[in-house]
Formats: C-alpha cells, sequence, structure tokens
C-alpha cells in the first residue's frame, strides 16, 4: 500500500533547460508556501496559550509569544478534572465505537466479496443507497430522540458513526485481495463460515483493519456534532464538545476561575482557551507520524471506485 | 412468490453469512432508513405530543411559507454557490499540489511537506472554529495585532459579511487541500515510471510531460471528485459553516446554507414545519441531482458514471 508514496520520479540525466529550472524552483517554492500555511494556525494556538495574558490583552495574539507564560497550563493542571473527565469520555465512545464498528464493517465487507452470495449485490445496493438519500437532519433527530431515545445517552455518541459506506468500500477492496480458493478450500476440509472468518480471512487482513480502525477512532475522537445535538449533561460532553463549550465562555470559564481559586476577570481567558484546544489536539498531531501511512492507504484504495 | 422460495433457498445454504450482514444491516436500517419515513413531516403540521405520524397534514404550506418569506432562495442560492466556490478552488489547488509534489525529487522535502499538507484533515472542526476565532477577532486576533503593528485601524471582520465568503473558502481549502491531494499523487503515481522517463529520453520538456501525460492521467480521478461534489451541492458542510460563522446573526445573510438554517430552527423555533420542508427539499433534489447527472454522464462516457 505504501508505495503509492514512492513517486517514481524520471531520472533526469539529460541537463536542465532553463525553463524547467524556473519550473522546479516554483514547484517548490509553492509546496513549501502551502505547508507554511497549513502549519500556520498550529503555530498562532501554540504561541497563543504560552503568551501571558497582559500581552495579549494590549498587544494581541502573535505568531511567538510576545511575553512567555504558562499561566493557562498551570490552571489547566490545578484543575484537571474537566479535562480528565471529558478525556476519559472521548476513550470511551471512541474504543468502543471502533471496535464494534470495525467489527461489523469487516463482517460485510466479507458477506459482499462471497462470490457465491447471491444478494452481494442488492446487499451492497442496500448501503450505498443511504449516501444518495436519507431523512435529513429534522426527521432524523426526532426519530433518534422520541422513537430510539437516545437523548443524553452515549448510544448518541456511538450508534450515528459506527458504520460508512465509504469504510465498507475500502475494506471491500482489502477483503478481494484474500484468494477465493483458499476460503473454498477451507470449506472442502469441514471448517464452518465462522471459523473460515476469523481464523483465516480475518488474519489476512491486518493492514485493513489498522486503516478502518483508525478512520473509525478519527472520527469518534474528532465528533462533537451527535455530542451537541444529544447530550445534556455536561459529565458526559466527549472532549471536542467540551472544548466547544469552554470556547464559548460564559458558565464555564467562570467554573474555572472558582475552582482555581481565581477571580474571574483575573481570568487569562484568551490563553486559557486556546490551551485547552492545544490539550485537547496534543495526541493527535503526536500520533499523526505514526499513523500517516494507513490513513494514505485508504484515501488512495477509497479513491479507485469499486 | 418465486423471490420468497429463493430466498428461503438462498438463507438455508448461507445462514452463517446472513448472520455476518445482521448487524450491519439492521444498524443501517434503524439508523438511516427508518427516520426517511420522517420526511413527511415537511406535509405535516407537527405537533411533539402527537408524534410524527399522528400529527395533522396542512399541505404544502410548510414549502409556501418557507420560499414566501424568502429564506428559502436566499439559503439555497448561498448552498450553491459556497459549493461551487468550494469545489472549484479545492480540487485546483489539490490538482497543483499533487503535481508539483510527483515533481519534487528531494525525498525528505517531499515527505514532510505532503504530510504537513495532510495534517489539517486530522483536526476538528472545533479547533479550526477557534484558528478562525483567534485570526479574525477585534480585540486579540493575529489579523489586528498586526493592524495594530502596522499603525492601521483595527478591522472587525464580524461586522464585514463580503470577506466571509473568502475566509470559508480559505478554511474549506485549509482542511482538504491535502486529503484531495493524496488522490490525485495516487492517479498520477499510478502511471508507469517509465513512460515519463522515454518522453524525456525523446525531448519533452516538464511541461510537456505534465500536459500530456500526468493531466490525462488524473482525468478520470477529477470527474469522479466533481460528480461526488455535484451530488451534494445541496448540502452545505454544517460543521465547518457552524464552527467557521456559528451562531452571528450579522452574517446570516452572506453565510446561512440549508443545514445551517435547519439546525438554528430546529433548536430554537417550535415550529418544525417549514425546517422539514427544508430538509425534505435538499434530501429530494439532491437525490434526483445526482440521478440524472448521473444518467447523462453514463451516456456520454459509460467509464466515467459513480453507478
Amino acid at each position: 500500500m505504501a508505495k503509492t508514496q514512492e513517486i517514481q520520479a524520471p531520472a533526469h540525466k539529460i541537463k536542465l533547460s532553463t525553463s524547467s529550472k524556473v519550473f522546479y524552483v516554483i514547484c517548490y517554492a509553492i509546496v513549501l508556501l502551502v505547508a507554511i500555511i497549513c502549519l500556520i494556525p498550529f503555530l498562532l494556538l501554540i504561541s497563543g496559550s504560552f503568551t501571558s495574558e497582559q500581552w495579549i490583552r494590549f498587544n494581541g495574539l502573535g505568531l511567538i509569544p510576545g511575553e512567555f507564560s504558562t499561566e493557562a497550563y498551570s490552571i489547566i493542571f490545578k484543575t484537571p478534572m474537566r479535562i480528565v473527565r471529558a478525556y476519559g469520555v472521548s476513550f470511551l465512545i471512541t474504543g468502543v465505537g471502533t471496535v464494534l464498528g470495525l467489527f461489523i464493517t469487516t463482517l460485510t465487507a466479507y458477506v459482499i466479496s462471497r462470490k457465491d452470495f447471491k444478494y452481494r449485490n442488492a446487499l451492497s445496493f442496500f448501503f450505498y443507497f443511504t449516501t444518495l438519500f436519507n431523512g435529513g437532519m429534522v426527521s432524523t433527530y426526532i426519530y433518534y430522540i422520541q422513537y430510539l431515545h437516545l437523548k443524553d445517552s452515549f448510544w448518541a455518541l456511538i450508534l450515528p458513526g459506527m458504520f460508512n459506506v465509504f469504510y465498507l468500500l475500502i475494506m471491500r477492496t482489502f477483503v478481494a485481495a484474500v484468494p477465493f480458493a483458499l476460503i473454498e478450500s477451507a470449506k472442502l476440509d469441514g471448517a464452518g463460515e465462522w471459523r473460515i472468518f476469523f481464523q483465516i480471512v480475518l488474519p489476512l487482513l491486518k493492514s485493513g483493519l489498522a486503516t478502518i480502525g483508525l478512520f473509525l477512532a478519527l472520527g469518534y475522537w474528532n465528533d462533537w456534532y451527535n455530542a451537541m445535538l444529544y447530550m445534556n449533561t455536561e459529565t458526559k460532553y466527549p472532549l471536542q464538545y467540551m472544548l466547544y463549550a469552554i470556547q464559548q465562555q460564559t458558565q464555564a470559564l467562570a467554573q474555572i476561575a472558582s475552582q482555581a481559586g481565581i477571580q474571574v476577570q483575573n481570568l487569562p481567558s484568551t490563553s486559557l482557551k486556546l490551551a485547552m484546544a492545544v490539550v485537547a489536539t496534543g495526541p493527535i498531531v503526536i500520533l499523526y507520524p505514526f499513523v500517516q501511512k494507513y490513513f494514505i492507504a485508504g484515501i488512495t484504495v477509497g479513491s479507485v471506485k469499486g | 412468490m418465486r423471490f420468497f422460495k429463493d430466498f428461503a433457498e438462498e438463507f438455508k445454504a448461507h445462514k452463517a453469512l446472513f448472520a455476518m450482514a445482521a448487524p450491519a444491516f439492521f444498524l443501517v436500517l434503524i439508523m438511516q432508513y427508518l427516520p426517511m419515513s420522517g420526511l413527511v413531516l415537511a406535509f405535516k403540521n407537527f405537533r411533539y405530543d402527537m408524534g410524527v405520524f399522528r400529527s395533522p397534514w396542512n399541505g404544502l404550506n410548510n414549502f409556501k411559507f418557507l420560499f414566501s418569506s424568502g429564506t428559502g432562495w436566499l439559503i439555497t442560492k448561498n448552498t450553491i454557490l459556497y459549493n461551487l466556490l468550494n469545489l472549484i478552488t479545492s480540487q485546483l489547488l489539490a490538482v497543483i499540489v499533487a503535481i508539483f509534489i510527483t515533481e519534487i525529487h528531494a525525498k525528505y522535502f517531499k515527505k514532510v511537506t505532503q504530510s504537513v499538507i495532510l495534517l489539517p484533515y486530522f483536526i476538528s472542526w472545533v479547533v479550526v472554529g477557534v484558528f478562525v476565532y483567534n485570526l479574525f477577532n477585534y480585540e486579540s486576533g493575529i489579523v489586528n495585532s498586526i493592524m495594530k503593528a502596522i499603525g492601521h485601524e483595527p478591522i472587525n471582520m464580524y461586522g464585514i459579511p463580503a470577506a466571509w465568503p473568502f475566509i470559508i473558502c480559505a478554511f474549506n481549502a485549509w482542511k482538504w487541500t491535502g486529503y484531495n491531494s493524496v488522490i490525485y499523487i495516487a492517479a498520477i503515481t499510478g502511471v508507469d515510471g517509465e513512460i515519463h522517463e522515454a518522453a524525456s529520453i525523446d525531448g519533452a520538456t516538464i511541461f510537456q510531460r505534465i500536459r500530456y501525460i500526468t493531466l490525462p492521467s488524473i482525468r478520470p480521478t477529477l470527474v469522479t471528485m466533481i460528480l461526488l461534489q455535484v451530488g451534494r451541492i445541496l448540502r452545505g458542510d454544517f460543521e465547518m459553516f457552524y464552527q467557521i460563522v456559528g451562531m452571528n446573526g450579522q452574517l446570516y445573510n452572506a453565510t446561512d446554507v440549508i443545514d445551517t438554517y435547519v439546525f438554528r430552527s430546529l433548536v430554537t423555533n417550535p415550529d418544525i414545519g417549514m425546517t422539514a420542508a427544508a430538509t425534505f427539499y435538499q434530501s429530494v433534489l439532491c437525490f434526483l441531482i445526482i440521478m440524472v447527472v448521473n444518467a447523462v454522464v453514463k451516456r456520454i462516457d459509460e467509464d466515467y458514471a459513480l453507478f
């Protein structure tokens, strides 16, 4: 899968013409510029979180801290309950959702890849149709609340993101790489369907499982929308929604101030908000270099029409 | 009858496969298909105490209110224009970045820049909302720090609706360029490296190679991406609009799309009729558009059709 990253550049034994040289200069410059633009918001975030509130109030934010201060972080670590709890909720949702989602996605991908299964196309269409047509926000919201009673339930955060047609199609591509002859010969040897799936197919899907597992986990980790629609209790907020609530200030900041024993007006509110965003985003940025290749593989596979 | 007989036979032969597909089947049935029945709300006068199905009908009144108030047209226009703008800018940027990255030979430079450009895809919209606010807010935003530093009056961006289409478009591109360029890079590198080599030996310049080898190699991908986006032309990216603009009444005329309007009405307005009409109209029209476009594409060139 990783071979897509290795771009086979043509060997340039022929001397470069001037126009080609100009092209390469522009090429490197533009790519570098785009990369820098992609990084600037992160710099702003980190620098702001380390700037003293005094400085922000008079001079505004900058790309390097005008006056270095770790006050925002010390307040966060003085009253860590809120963020620890939100981390806990996010871990729970991500863990349960990813495992369940991975399980049903892989099973289904296996079924629709089985060439001897008569309804494989009908079943694929059943799933694909949901990308073409859906009930819309209003009816879904009312239905989830009135008929499924998902209000304030963790299932409201888990169920909506558990299954996705895009992941199913990617997984199907991975399953298709398992030779059908392997399955047939196992059958002839008397293995049952479940045994074939768990002992023969599943061990061959490691990179597929890693790819889809990471996509699912990222989706859950970054979800705040379902929490906004369905969660009422603050202690049940996942990380991203907790972050959103803090950015909207009002009560959340006042609570932090009283817990930390500071007057609300003395609270370094801007740098505190930025520090919260850093703490909430940190894990993703740290893990990113290690998981990136799986996402690139998944995006590449997903872009090939199934 | 024949169907049931076949089904019973298949079920007997592949009981285990049916059981394997069952969890996803029922999940999608319950979470996606059953809510579709709620689309009838568009033709009803919804009352919470009576539920979806026992609320009284009221014909096309919801649609009349939606469009006679002007809101329907405004949000439809905004949704379509934003989607077109975002489609053009983000795909164009992605294609350019993909072509340039594949032409870069310095391995390390290439790896690092590609990683950095893909990074925004991993960041939640909440954090993007934090970025936007801290770039543009009047008191401490970085844009205004720069303005002050160069002796210019600070600008109140949140009071200038005309600026927001550009801001939204820029952040959409910021978030998606890396992701889309991965897709194009895959298409470009799908071409055998020897073709490029042969072309340069035969004297093709770099521009000719891009024009006659690289660009044709991404055409199918480009068409697919455009088709997918056209199928969503009436769907606004709620998470993006909501986090960038929020509940900012001054900016609604310039930034309100169907999805943000629907959400706002859902949480602030007990009269759900007009909102339901908006989602009905969005769902049905989107479905028709993608069916028609796909049918047309299929007639022109079967290979490019989505399904």
